[in-house]
């Protein structure tokens, strides 16, 4: 009991198909309490309809679990007053002003004073002279603190952001992250979507979903560890020219521009050294072992899983709505 | 699916009256459906309080006159005064006479035979041909009404003739509750009814897709809040918005119009926001099951056809087959057409419309429940 209290997210074999579309495919996972979790995948992965899942919005065809201690399919409604949850697309009424929206959120959870906690959250959002703008009328940094506020307003347990950093400015980035972990500091636990590597980095831990299957699951170290990955940065001439004759032969599972070097790895350690042999004898090439970046892990993961995933990639409803 | 009850419950009015605020800050912030709930009863009510008229007035008529005699001229210009008819030629020949109705040029044709008083005085009850362009029944018919009965009297007035008690022709009309057949006292009740039905099925029917549409239906499903609740939020603000349209058009309809309220004006308002509350909830369950704002609107308008055509607004409910009087009989405006007429025009009280009451409610409680029941708690 002392255990489940401390996981908040923990689910089994979640499977949800759209018009016989497998988008999320047997997922299992567990979140603790205070842990900011950070949820990786190429577009289209499935993350939006797990998130979806989590908090009761989609029910899955299979699979169990619960979400606060609560079931996902059958008590939707506590866990939704529970949850935070903020949209992948800016979901709150552009028609009505910051307060007015804020004002909602707080009636319909039933906050003591919603005038006062709108004007709180107005102030701690950074949003003071902006409380009358029609939020349609805010920029998207705007658009998108206003809508962590919303979903922070009525103090929930879990968090759960989908891409709430798409398309804002780096400022307005560090300033969220900064807020989510001193949220994370007081107990709350977040599941965060993301595309940008240096925000997973800045995670407690990370999955990493792709083609609706959870291939990692751990800490940043964690995943790259598991990986099993070697790789070497390449700088030197004619890179474009070496990642070409590379690319595909034995041991080589990923080649990779990183700005002015090239990255090359793979699993299979010996075959991988054998391949690159010839050309690290190569005097315009200068090759030196190195640790693989999270993004190398993630790209080689994604290669690998398209590989078992025969079929054509599953093209999502993810931003359907 | 649902809750314990407990949730159910608690703070039930709390978040009905959240989404309440908000429908109405909206409705506050969207110009132009707040010009709309004014100007669509207003110009309605004017543009067809005005404009149909099944008596009309002034209807183009020719005269073919054969002979000049008193009796023709008193009969000429007692028709003239109903109003119905205006002399616009006088011609000799019946060629000239079948060229004007053939040509449209007038609606009506009288032809006042040679040797007509003659025979007047004599008693033979000559005839009086009157040529009627029946391609509109409806004018032709008031006015040919009228006619013979003008006729009547006008020769009765003059002197010297035998009254033998055979009059010219035999109708016998009877106008009850509108005895001018005044077509506003039809007309106005019933546009009350078919503008409500109009703006209430549109306001609703469009307010879920266009949550879906805009993707704020994530985030409210996404809160602790229950379909009960956001029907309730949703319909509460039009019902006064109905309610203010009512009242423009009944206001219209008697400074205007001069159409009376024999009845209780307080239950035409109480039983009008009932029709109005069952019309919100037939357009709202509308848009729970329309999968975008675009199938909302045709929903709504292949509502609104049937219930202009078959509730007795346009034609008279008796005269339809019975299958098309079953169909009347599910459509709220049916019942709310016979609510209206008969407390304006009538007086009835509430005890005479038990059945149309009860039949509105019965209609707004199954929309709602559908509406409930097709509201899409989750994405799936």
């Amino acid at each position: 009991m002392n255990a489940d209290a401390e996981t908040v997210i923990d689910v089994e074999g979640l499977t949800k198909s759209f018009d016989g579309r497998v988008v999320v495919r047997d997922l299992s996972m567990k979140v603790k309490r205070g842990t900011i979790c950070g949820f990786l995948g190429p577009n289209g992965s499935g993350k939006t309809t797990t998130i979806r899942m989590l908090c009761g919005l989609l029910t899955p065809d299979s699979g169990h679990g619960t979400t606060l201690g609560f079931d996902i399919l059958t008590q939707a409604d506590e866990i939704k007053r529970q949850v935070g949850y903020m949209t992948q697309k800016f979901s709150l009424y552009q028609d009505l002003t910051v307060r007015e929206n804020l004002e909602l959120v707080a009636r319909i959870y039933g906050v003591d004073n919603p005038r006062k906690a709108a004007q709180d959250m107005v102030q701690r959002l950074g949003l003071h002279g902006r409380e009358d703008q029609l939020a349609g009328e805010l920029s998207g940094g705007w658009k998108q603190r206003l809508a962590l506020g919303a979903c922070t307003l009525p103090n929930p347990k879990l968090l759960l952001l989908d891409e709430p950093t798409a398309g804002v400015d780096p400022k307005a980035r560090r300033d969220f992250w900064n807020e989510i972990h001193a949220m994370a500091a007081d107990g709350l636990t977040v599941l965060v979507s993301t595309h940008y590597m240096d925000e997973a980095e800045r995670c407690h831990e990370i999955a990493y979903i792709a083609y609706g299957e959870l291939l990692a699951h751990g800490t940043v170290d964690e995943v790259i560890d598991a990986s099993k990955l070697k790789t070497y940065t390449v700088t030197g001439d004619n890179l474009t020219e070496l990642s070409g004759k590379l690319m595909g032969k034995p041991g080589v599972d990923m080649v990779a521009p990183f700005g002015t070097s090239l990255h090359v790895s793979g699993r299979d350690h010996a075959a991988l050294d054998t391949t690159i042999r010839p050309y690290r004898e190569d005097a315009a090439l200068h090759w030196h072992e190195s640790e693989p970046s999270l993004e190398d892990v993630f790209i080689e993961l994604m290669s690998r899983a398209k590989d078992n995933f025969q079929k054509e990639p599953a093209p999502q409803k993810e931003t359907t709505l | 699916m649902s809750g314990p009850s407990r949730f159910r419950w608690h703070g039930f009015w709390r978040r009905t009256q959240a989404m309440l605020i908000k429908e109405f800050i909206q409705l506050k912030r969207d110009r132009v459906s707040f010009v709309m709930i004014v100007m669509v009863p207003l110009i309605q009510l004017l543009l067809f309080g005005y404009a149909i008229n099944t008596t009309p007035r002034n209807m183009p008529t020719a005269v073919l006159l054969q002979e000049q005699t008193d009796i023709g001229r008193t009969i000429l210009k007692a028709m003239e005064n109903t109003q119905y008819f205006k002399v616009t030629r006088v011609v000799i020949t019946e060629d000239e006479f079948d060229q004007l109705l053939k040509s449209g040029d007038v609606l009506f044709g009288i032809e006042i035979p040679a040797g007509f008083e003659r025979a007047v005085r004599r008693g033979d009850k000559p005839a009086m041909l009157v040529v009627a362009d029946a391609t509109d029944p409806v004018a032709a018919g008031s006015a040919l009404t009228a006619l013979n009965q003008v006729a009547q009297i006008a020769l009765q007035n003059e002197r010297g003739l035998p009254m033998p008690g055979g009059p010219l022709f035999e109708f016998r009309t009877h106008a009850r509750y509108n005895p001018a057949a005044n077509t506003a006292l039809n007309i106005v009740p019933g546009l009350i009814g078919t503008i409500l039905t109009m703006t209430m099925l549109i306001f609703t029917a469009l307010s879920v897709t266009r949550e879906i549409e805009r993707g704020t239906m994530e985030s409210l499903l996404a809160m602790p809040i229950t379909p009960f609740e956001i029907m309730l939020g949703k319909i509460i603000p039009y019902i006064l918005v109905g309610f203010l349209q009512a009242a423009i058009i009944v206001a219209i309809g008697i400074l205007l119009f001069g159409v009376p309220i024999f009845g209780s004006l307080l239950l035409l308002a109480a039983l009008s926001t009932l029709f109005i509350t069952a019309n919100l909830a037939i357009g709202y369950t509308f848009s729970t099951i329309a999968q975008n704002q675009l199938q909302a609107m045709q929903m709504s308008i292949m509502f609104f056809l049937p219930n202009i055509l078959l509730s007795g607004f346009m034609f008279p409910f008796a005269g339809m087959p019975k299958w098309a009087q079953y169909i009347g009989e599910c459509l709220p405006l049916t019942h709310y057409m016979r609510i209206v007429r008969a407390i304006m025009l009538k007086g009835a009280v509430l005890s005479d419309l038990r059945y149309d009451t009860l039949a509105l409610f019965a209609l707004m409680l199954v929309a709602m429940a559908i509406a409930i029941k097709r509201f899409r708690r989750t994405l799936d």
